[in-house]
């Protein structure tokens, strides 16, 4: 599962619920991620790997299962790793970049169906903002659906252990209230 | 990080296991300077170091948190200093001496590589050079697991052979999360020392330092011996059929080895080198120049024929091809007809990708990779617009550069940059910097330039960059007198590598104003300014250009990330 999106989108901690979820199903993970300079507001990509026997922390070319995407440009970008058989599970949102052109929502989705049929976009962003006034969240909203969508293979019951365990107690209504909203509609 | 339940898993990043290894072989001092991707090891210490009853610091830079290691490590302390691979420069000038006298306290040093730079703006550093240059015993760990054990198993040479011992990893080493088994805590009742007198082993001086290396080559031969046994040098037992194709690899190299040998369902012997240096020599020989056999099967010397060796053998390694170099070497002893192919396949440039490695074996070994039809899009001429890094909104350095437009005609002025932030004014839409090198360079470069030409020029450098390296510099100026006129951003904090407190930040109790530096220097024109005051700023940018000294301003307003 490759996971993007722009720096300071959270996916650090995403990781963090993800991986803390495996081991609570007693999977094997291994993920990659960096940190520094590029995640001030760049384009930011980690990888996810579950499963058995898994070597490389880092997933290869055209191999991703699943990329999901806080951003919809920052997914079409994953494109080199994704293939026909790549659920893209993206949230609806594009964040411009300054100075430059960007791609349109019909653009990017116009695209992403060229890899692959199975395209699926969520309103998280809005949807979390509406429902919860956060849209920060919109990151668990996604995890949580994937995991309710069996898009990876963890249950979202371990997602939500995660989630108690990563947290801290002061956001943690936030963030399952955002588990809930996705169980709910999923 | 402070569980104490033996045998249970936690997810742990390869910087965070290097800690649990440290605490669990029982480590009392700990010092850092922060650069990523190394800056994990020391945050983790200064979050848990006094609950695991370790001294900690944040030293000024590497060659002072090196230096203050080995003043622990002489007084008898279990000690560790961790830096990123360019750290190891700075404090090459302290190490090469401390393989020499050797540790007492047994100590490890560990250094992360950034092949790709990610977060490395300067160059692509394959520090396993230095292990050559020093002689000092080198590790290369592939995964968290292995950077846990690896920690433990440095501590434990550098405390038999008392000679500091070096872990070295890379991005996808130091950032790879992964459960790991974890064991006891060892905890220290004391972390008191005791400077024992021994000048014999402390000081290094002629003709005493020649014996040193003497004693210090002595001691490679041991550890050489005792890598030869090491389980960490491991050769995967030798399938019944291939046809003479074996692997040699390392570090991160490994995990895509076995992921490429996976995928291509392919079952070729290979060798992974847990020890860069020193190189378990007979390991290779013996693996080199052993046919492949049936399992189980004795070895016979007698009937080592040269057409039952192996006949090629792929160097899977990231950067620099040391270990090919090496290969070379002992083949013409072992196997002369081996044919070894490294670089030829593997670029030297950019890090190692599992698929280039998938690509790499299936070449070497002649077998087909099946083309999925992700090549297709793999050939998209796609143009999506490249996001680049931002200075966050609200960041002080916006302020600057705005004050900087309004102030002067960019193209009529020479821009110095150095390491932080701030290097994004290389960057659209700002642009403005010239040349950018090394921590606190942009002071020595901009007095160089000055000396050489007539023009103008404005040299920005970070408060924390400036207690790094940038004092010496400063003073350079001062004393061979040149006028650039020197922009200080104070933000309060280390920010670029995660808001690490330095000795100017204003959380310190005993902090350290820069002003009081810049004045003591004896520099006149000095004015501390918040940014935000633009007219101000303005008026001594321009005022200040027109010195015949160096002029300091001091752009002080706290990181907006800190103020949140």
């Amino acid at each position: 599962m490759l996971l993007v999106g722009t720096g300071g989108q959270g996916q650090i901690t995403l990781l963090q619920i993800l991986s803390e979820a495996a081991l609570i199903e007693e999977k094997e993970i291994k993920t990659s991620e960096l940190h520094g300079l590029s995640q001030r507001g760049g384009s930011v990509e980690v990888h996810i790997r579950f499963g058995k026997e898994i070597y490389s922390p880092l997933i290869s070319q055209g191999k991703a299962d699943l990329v999901l995407g806080l951003e919809m440009q920052e997914a079409l970008r994953a494109y080199p790793l994704a293939s026909p058989k790549t659920t893209f599970l993206v949230n609806r949102q594009i964040v411009p970049i300054p100075l430059v052109k960007n791609l349109t929502e019909e653009e990017v989705l116009k695209n992403l169906k060229k890899i692959s049929k199975n395209v699926i976009l969520v309103p998280a962003s809005e949807i979390c903002k509406k429902e919860l006034g956060k849209e920060v969240v919109a990151g668990i909203y996604l995890i949580s659906l994937a995991a309710f969508k069996k898009l990876i293979p963890i249950k979202p019951a371990s997602i939500l252990k995660a989630v108690k365990k990563i947290i801290p107690s002061r956001y943690l209504k936030l963030n399952i209230d955002s588990f809930n909203l996705a169980a709910k509609l999923s | 990080m402070l569980l104490n339940k033996p045998g249970k898993k936690i997810i742990l990043l390869g910087n965070e296991a290097i800690v649990r290894g440290a605490l669990e072989a029982g480590v009392q001092f700990v010092s850092t300077y922060p650069g990523t991707p190394a800056s994990d090891i020391g945050d983790t210490f200064f979050r848990i170091g006094k609950s695991a009853g370790v001294y900690f610091e944040y030293s000024t830079n590497e060659k002072v948190a090196l230096e203050a290691g080995v003043g622990a490590s002489f007084s008898g302390l279990k000690t560790l200093v961790a830096m990123k691979d360019f750290g190891l420069n700075v404090c090459l000038d302290a190490l090469g001496p401390f393989v020499y006298t050797g540790s007492k306290g047994p100590t490890v040093i560990i250094v992360a590589d950034d092949p790709s730079c990610h977060s490395s703006a300067q160059w692509e550093e394959g520090t396993r050079a230095i292990s050559y240059l020093t002689h000092i015993p080198t590790l290369e760990p592939a995964d968290p697991q292995e950077c846990k054990e690896f920690t433990k198993l440095a501590f434990q040479i550098s405390e038999r052979f008392k000679i500091p011992v070096m872990i070295r990893t890379t991005t996808r080493v130091a950032h790879q999360r992964a459960p790991v088994r974890i064991s006891n805590i060892e905890y220290r009742i004391s972390n008191k020392g005791r400077f024992v007198k021994d000048p014999r082993r402390f000081v290094t001086l002629p003709p005493r330092v020649m014996e040193m290396k003497k004693e210090l080559l002595e001691k490679i031969e041991k550890i050489q011996t005792f890598s030869e046994h090491s389980k960490i040098n491991q050769i995967n037992r030798f399938p019944k059929s291939i046809s003479g194709t074996g692997i040699i690899t390392s570090g991160i190299g490994y995990l895509y080895v076995k992921e490429a040998l996976k995928d291509l369902n392919l079952n070729l012997p290979v060798l992974k080198l847990g020890f860069f240096y020193p190189l378990p020599e007979k390991k290779i020989k013996d693996f080199i120049s052993r046919a492949p056999r049936q399992r189980g099967e004795a070895r016979d010397e007698s009937k080592a024929l040269s057409d039952q060796k192996l006949k090629k053998v792929l160097i899977v390694e990231e950067l620099e091809p040391y270990l090919e170099k090496e290969v070379e070497r002992l083949a013409k002893e072992a196997n002369c007809k081996l044919k070894i192919t490294g670089k030829e396949l593997i670029s030297e440039v950019g890090e190692l990708k599992p698929e280039i490695i998938t690509l790499a074996i299936a070449k070497f070994a002649n077998c087909k990779l099946k083309i999925e039809n992700s090549l297709k899009i793999r050939n998209w001429k796609l143009k999506i617009p490249k996001r680049f890094p931002q200075l966050c909104p609200g960041c002080p350095y916006w302020f600057v550069f705005s004050a900087i437009k309004k102030a002067v005609d960019p193209e009529k002025v020479v821009f110095g940059g150095d390491i932080g932030c701030y290097m994004l004014f290389g960057l659209p839409p700002l642009k403005i910097q010239d040349f950018l090198s090394c921590m606190g360079s942009s002071l020595g470069i901009a007095h160089g330039v000055k000396k050489a030409t007539d023009q103008k020029l404005i040299t920005f450098i970070g408060d924390g960059t400036f207690f790094h390296a940038g004092i010496p510099a400063l003073i350079n100026t001062i004393y061979n007198k040149s006028n650039p006129l020197i922009i200080i951003l104070d933000n309060g904090t280390t920010a670029m590598t995660g808001h690490q407190p330095h000795p100017g930040a204003p959380a310190t109790p005993n902090g350290i104003r820069i002003e009081n530096v810049v004045k003591g220097c004896g520099v006149k024109n000095l004015r501390v300014i918040d940014p935000i005051n633009q007219k101000e700023f303005v008026a001594a940018v321009k005022e200040f250009l027109n010195k015949k000294e160096v002029s300091v301003i001091i752009a002080r307003r706290p990181c907006v990330q800190i103020k949140r």
